[in-house]
């Protein structure tokens, strides 16, 4: 199939469209606004459900409600509209309802800039919201990945009945690349018995809620809720390794970091230097598991964290290699992007130095 | 020889409801329950629950429903109501989750022209978190958070949501009733159920606001609390249609 070239928010709108959503809802806010705005036309001309709503606020709240109903639905923003759907997402968590929630990052805190970031990564991946509750977060480093991952983004929402965050940054939203629209089998309709969509003979009501008043059902629920979550954690797992085999130094990496830490590493091969990527697709569930494989290999020194953060996915690799391997961070912050050379040198002083 | 003369609307589940002793959720439940078994919309309707004392709505009336983050059930109704233009929704919102931290979202709705069915109670109050100032609590009166009586200086003067949202071209039906004696009662049931039928004829925004009784935060008897609807709440919330534009969309 010939590629074809599409700006990053743009492709993933028709990636959302492919994968059959149902409905959008959203509100401006810069660097996903190419986001809105083809879905205000697009989702016209599948003659499905677009809304743009009078807050973040409100259009997680119409997600919450289409879901609710039995739809597929979406919303997008960046990080300070983010921050306001995370109410939101702790109750779509709580009556366990799916969704699609994209956020293209830029730096803060506060309204910060709208340059590229990654610095919501504990928002993501921590506890979205309030409560114990954990969501897919997906990390694609490219424009092809992306639109490859909004189809599984929907059906990982329906087969789990959780919230799933495609988590990428300003970087993937606004560059465009070549990409390949991939023909993929039709995945059977899921059913949703539980939807509020009027009883008809069902011979009884559904009441969507993340209500359990009594302690005693809502411990019964958390635990539930975990339970599912380590099948999450054992089936759905991600990644990618490049060159690990081998290498002195596994850099990890997601997103658009994980592509400047690959030009680094394939920067310091051409010197003798063996550096390794190890790019988490799922930043929760982390892979933690094939980290600890990879970066424990014999030959391996040490390990690199790089974000354009200041350092937040760093804490899952000590988590991870706790003590096993020393783990070094370096990144940019505050919507600056680390230059390949900078990670190179980063390496190559770690290694000289033998810190590692 | 025996005779049904009343019994349980079918609308209703057979349960007993949380209410307090005087207050008036359950008669607007009952209300429409009736109308959702007279207009035959029992299978086919979806309610939007709020954060307050009606959080359990959804075990009690005999239709779909969902709960909503406070404030959010105009959102929450949109996302239904968008998704499924042909089924009856409806949010039931108190005045704190309605007219204080949901404003936002009523107002939109009421801009959008959505077209579902907002039954609004307002009680002057807080009810489940205690008696807390609502902003319908009216000026004077007590409440845990306004110990000396609401201020004008201090705290502004109460809204009044059926007008507000009534300067809103996408309003297309608002009137405020009371259930505090059978005259009002059967005209709150003609209210919501006309608000439902418009509904269904997809002509706009449509708005019941009810004015309702809170006896345990008022810290008065049912019966005085009744009478405290009629006589003083209606002086500053007056009953009646506050705008229709049946016929002239």
């Amino acid at each position: 199939m010939s590629k074809e070239l599409w700006k990053g928010n743009e492709a993933i709108g028709e990636a959302a469209v492919r994968a059959g959503c149902d409905a959008y809802f959203g509100y401006p806010i810069t660097p996903q606004n190419e986001i809105p705005e083809y879905m205000s036309r697009r989702m016209q001309e599948e003659h499905r459900v677009f809304v743009q709503a009078e807050s973040e606020i409100a259009a997680i709240n119409m997600v919450y409600g289409a879901a609710a109903a039995g739809m597929r639905a979406m919303t997008s923003s960046s990080s300070p509209g983010i921050s306001l759907k995370q109410e939101g997402i702790s109750y779509l968590i709580g009556a366990e309802l799916p969704a699609v929630i994209v956020n293209m990052m830029r730096g803060g805190p506060g309204l910060g800039t709208i340059q590229p970031s990654q610095s919501d990564y504990f928002q993501a991946t921590r506890s979205p919201g309030h409560g114990d509750g954990r969501m897919i977060v997906l990390a694609p480093s490219g424009i092809q990945e992306a639109v490859d991952l909004m189809q599984d983004a929907f059906d990982l929402a329906d087969r789990w009945r959780t919230p799933v965050m495609m988590l990428a940054d300003g970087m993937i939203g606004q560059m465009m690349e070549p990409i390949e629209w991939k023909q993929r089998p039709a995945q059977p309709p899921v059913d949703k018995p539980w939807a509020a969509t009027g009883q008809a003979d069902r011979g009884h009501t559904n009441f969507v809620t993340s209500l359990r008043l009594d302690s005693v059902d809502n411990e019964a629920f958390n635990q539930a809720l975990q339970e599912k979550y380590s099948q999450i954690r054992e089936q759905e797992t991600r990644w990618e390794e490049i060159d690990c085999e081998g290498a002195e130094l596994i850099l990890v990496a997601f997103g658009t970091t994980a592509r400047i830490a690959l030009s680094a590493a394939r920067k310091l091969r051409q010197e003798g230097i063996k550096a390794g990527l190890f790019r988490p697709i799922t930043l929760w569930p982390f892979p933690s598991e094939a980290l600890l494989k990879a970066a424990t290999q014999p030959g391996v020194r040490a390990a690199l964290a790089v974000e354009m953060s200041a350092g937040q996915m760093v804490e899952d690799v000590r988590l991870t290699l706790c003590g096993a391997k020393p783990v070094h961070f370096f990144g940019r912050t505050g919507g600056m992007i680390p230059e390949p050379a900078q990670v190179a040198q980063e390496i190559r002083r770690i290694l000289k130095e033998g810190q590692a | 020889m025996s005779q049904i003369v009343y019994q349980r609307s079918a609308g209703l589940q057979d349960v007993e409801t949380h209410y307090c002793p005087g207050c008036h959720h359950g008669i607007i439940h009952k209300l429409i329950a009736e109308t959702l078994v007279e207009l035959d919309l029992c299978g086919t309707a979806v309610g939007v629950c709020p954060v307050g004392c009606a959080v359990y709505a959804g075990n009690y009336l005999n239709c779909d429903f969902i709960e909503a983050a406070h404030g959010r059930a105009p959102a929450v109704a949109t996302g239904v109501k968008r998704t499924h233009p042909y089924l009856p929704v409806f949010t039931y919102q108190g005045d704190g989750d309605l007219a204080a931290i949901g404003a936002a979202e009523i107002m939109h709705a009421a801009m959008r022209g959505e077209r579902f069915t907002t039954i609004f109670v307002n009680n002057a109050i807080y009810g489940m978190t205690g008696g807390q100032m609502a902003p319908t609590t009216l000026e004077g009166q007590k409440s845990t958070t306004s110990q000396l009586g609401r201020d004008r200086q201090h705290h502004g003067l109460p809204v009044r949501m059926a007008e507000l949202l009534s300067t809103l071209d996408g309003m297309a039906y608002a009137e405020r009733v009371c259930v505090a004696d059978m005259p009002s009662l059967h005209k709150a049931k003609r209210a919501i159920k006309k608000a439902f039928t418009l509904q269904m004829q997809g002509i706009g925004f449509t708005f019941v606001e009810v004015l309702s009784t809170c006896p345990t935060n008022w810290g008065m008897t049912p019966v005085a609390a009744g009478q405290w609807v009629k006589d003083t709440m209606t002086k500053y919330y007056p009953l009646g249609v506050i705008k229709d534009v049946e016929g002239t969309v």
